[in-house]
């Protein structure tokens, strides 16, 4: 699976949604699921599938599906 | 300057809350505040009894209801930006005191407590909100409020050598937690680990015994000494005032108090025993940035501890008994 596969997964699992809700329109609290406690599901979702740790920093600054990538990017994670 | 936010955050709300202007206009007629004790302020039961919020209906993300023992219980509106705001205040007392990592945490509470995210209760909310510090979470509690030692165990090997992050309200550490491993005889190896605890005694006000007392008793059944109190409440959740390591309670960057006196309102000097007023800076989508709460205690200069934190300290003695909180409730519309 790509990293781009992965990223999808992480959010259509968490938050059970489809891959056309995947748009630069998803960020967090658009949608109920994507709450503060969704939110931290969504970062040990990330966490696992990439087998990284994420700084706190990092999971504050973590607000859309979109920026997302530029984030784990940090990580050695490649889009 | 704490003042000059607060200032612009009574501003706001009084043009966005009609209750509360009308209030502040009737009770507080003077203009912008120079000092923090002449900061409008609303008792927090208000919360219980009015709609107080300063944002379009549409523009609410969430609200938060305090658990009511009276059977009235406060709604809290968050828009978006509120929301944010409290996490970011509450990362950053947070990391102040613990380092910006995550942890392992053990909660001393059961998951039935959280399982319903949209039934928002103090405990959920608290529960939830500190667990942005875990990267994995054990319920040290059966959903029948007994503790589960096996689960906790188990917990504990697995992350053995990491520093576990233990987190619950101080009554429930108390008569679930430490009792229990006493009465079973078991102590648990949580030598590296650190306590935050909060919300006081409850219902188990008879059984209150002194913060030494509890801290000592910690660390006879888990080896740790590192455990820290913390002062907060929903109607301002993400400012809270978390103890240090000489035992005091400080206020975070976002937040301030002062005591006053329980029948004339009257500014109390730091030392004085009194009605305690919070302040907090974050407040956008409700009048919750300065309030009177029902709780008795004093405030001193942070910079007289010597720990290095300056944010105003508290001591709270407890809440104010219900008969006497008349006198305060009868001060809005």
């Amino acid at each position: 699976m790509s990293a781009q596969e992965k990223y999808d997964e992480a959010f259509i699992e968490t938050f059970e949604i489809e891959k056309s809700d995947l748009t630069e329109k998803l960020e967090y609290q658009s949608i109920p699921a994507w709450d503060s406690v969704g939110h931290m599901a969504l970062m040990a979702e990330i966490e696992e599938v990439f087998d990284i740790m994420l700084e706190m920093d990092d999971i504050l600054e973590f607000g859309s599906y979109t920026t997302g990538r530029e984030t784990l990017k940090k990580y050695d994670v490649e889009f | 300057m704490l003042v000059d936010d607060l200032n612009d955050l009574t501003n706001h709300h009084k043009s966005h809350c009609k209750l509360y202007a009308d209030y502040v206009a009737s009770m507080f007629p003077k203009g912008q505040a120079e000092q923090l004790a002449d900061i409008p302020f609303l008792p927090v039961r208000a919360f219980k009894e009015f709609t107080l919020k300063s944002v379009p209906d549409d523009a609410v993300y969430k609200t938060m209801r305090s658990s009511g023992t009276s059977g009235q219980f406060s709604q809290i509106f968050l828009d978006k930006q509120t929301a944010l705001s409290q996490t970011r205040a509450l990362a950053e007392s947070f990391a102040d005191y613990f380092g910006k990592g995550r942890f392992p945490m053990l909660v001393i509470d059961s998951e039935s407590t959280v399982k319903d995210r949209l039934k928002f209760s103090a405990r959920t909310a608290a529960i939830n909100g500190f667990s942005m510090f875990s990267n994995k979470r054990c319920f040290a509690l059966k959903d029948d409020m007994t503790l589960d030692l096996e689960s906790i165990r188990t917990f504990l090997a697995v992350n053995s050598g990491k520093r576990i992050f233990v987190f619950g309200f101080t009554f429930l550490i108390w008569s679930t937690f430490i009792q229990e491993l006493k009465r079973r005889k078991q102590t648990l190896p949580l030598e590296n680990a650190f306590f935050l605890h909060g919300g006081g005694w409850k219902k188990l006000e008879a059984e209150k015994v002194s913060n030494d007392a509890f801290r000592e008793a910690i660390h006879e059944t888990t080896g740790s000494s590192s455990v820290h109190n913390y002062y907060g409440m929903v109607e301002q959740t993400g400012t809270i005032f978390i103890e240090c390591e000489k035992g005091h309670l400080h206020a975070a960057r976002q937040g301030a108090a002062l005591a006053r006196d329980p029948r004339t309102h009257k500014a109390l000097d730091h030392g004085v025993t009194g009605l305690l007023q919070v302040f907090s800076s974050i407040q956008g989508s409700y009048p919750g940035h300065s309030l009177l709460t029902e709780d008795i205690g004093r405030t001193y200069a942070g910079s007289s501890c010597g720990c290095g934190r300056g944010g105003t300290i508290v001591e709270i003695d407890g809440r104010l008994a219900q008969a006497e909180v008349r006198g305060c409730s009868d001060a809005y519309p």
